[in-house]
């Protein structure tokens, strides 16, 4: 660990520095998902913790197989299948607000129906 | 050594906006610090030479998704509002779950990163080899995998108008 002070502003950037931003991205975007309400915020902690494991394909890419190109594409595809998700659970979401008039989490239940209404119609089939 | 500043600079901008977004106040303000995460992450691309994912995570997540997330807040609730903050005992599991996870993976990684590494001098890919592993079929190519991911994104459309439209 002392090669990053003695490396500090002469020669190349380290791996290990690289690896400090992706993990404040990602336990930023754990932190965020564990601790709040609004579905919007849990979707936006979600990019991040997405966003941060992009940086990790890219630089061990760079750094550790220059010749190779794997991890650059799989960066490439995680990017379109995490757009993929956004869209779709953006869809999600404007249909909750939409019966619901409100996006929280914790009071989500008010979608399922009450038992004795679901008895009723399973016996009246 | 411009390299080492501007990847301080990136990698600062990261971090500070990126914990920011998170512990926000109001959800317009977190979706702004998480445009500017995504754009300092496409520098952070640009800085190890891959100009193509630079250009791509650009145009997709900082132009289209945080496009896609602004329509979403402003269509979901009055701009300006402030969320409702949650319970301190909530609060206080996730930091902590947060941070023992950091330090966790923290140490996991400084304790194993041996493998001896040296960036070379690489000129950069040019399109036309991004294009020929993209769509061949041979080894190492990629004509499959970029034909699923087409077929999820056509899943994706149908999907996001089949729930989102107005039922009459």
């Amino acid at each position: 660990m002392g090669d990053i002070f003695t490396n500090f502003f002469a020669g190349i950037v380290p791996l290990e520095a690289y690896m400090v931003v992706s993990l404040i991205m990602f336990f930023s975007g754990v932190y965020g998902f564990l601790s709040r309400k609004s579905l919007l915020m849990i979707l936006i902690s979600i990019e991040l913790i997405l966003n941060s494991i992009d940086i990790n394909f890219a630089v061990f890419n760079r750094y550790l197989y220059p010749e190779n190109m794997e991890g650059f594409f799989f960066a490439l595809f995680t990017i379109a299948i995490s757009a993929c998700e956004t869209a779709v659970a953006i869809a999600i979401v404007i249909n909750i607000y939409r019966n619901l008039g409100h996006v929280e989490v914790d009071s989500l239940n008010e979608l399922q129906e009450p038992a004795e209404v679901a008895e009723n119609t399973e016996v009246s089939k | 050594m411009a390299q080492q500043i501007i990847f301080y600079i990136l990698a600062l901008i990261i971090a500070v906006f990126s914990v920011m977004a998170v512990t926000s106040g109001r959800l317009i303000r977190s979706a702004t610090y998480l445009l500017f995460v995504l754009l300092a992450t496409a520098g952070l691309y640009l800085l190890l030479g891959y100009t193509y994912l630079f250009a791509v995570q650009t145009a997709v997540y900082a132009g289209g998704i945080m496009v896609l997330f602004i329509f979403a807040i402003l269509l979901t609730q009055k701009p300006g509002d402030r969320i409702t903050p949650e319970s301190l005992k909530q609060r206080t599991l996730a930091i902590v779950l947060s941070i023992v996870g950091a330090l966790f993976c923290g140490v996991i990684i400084f304790s194993n990163i041996k493998k001896v590494y040296a960036l070379v001098e690489q000129t950069e890919i040019d399109t036309k080899h991004i294009g020929m592993t993209l769509m061949g079929t041979g080894k190492f190519q990629y004509m499959l995998a970029f034909e699923a991911v087409s077929i999820l994104l056509l899943a994706c459309i149908v999907g996001a108008i089949m729930i989102a439209r107005k039922r009459s």
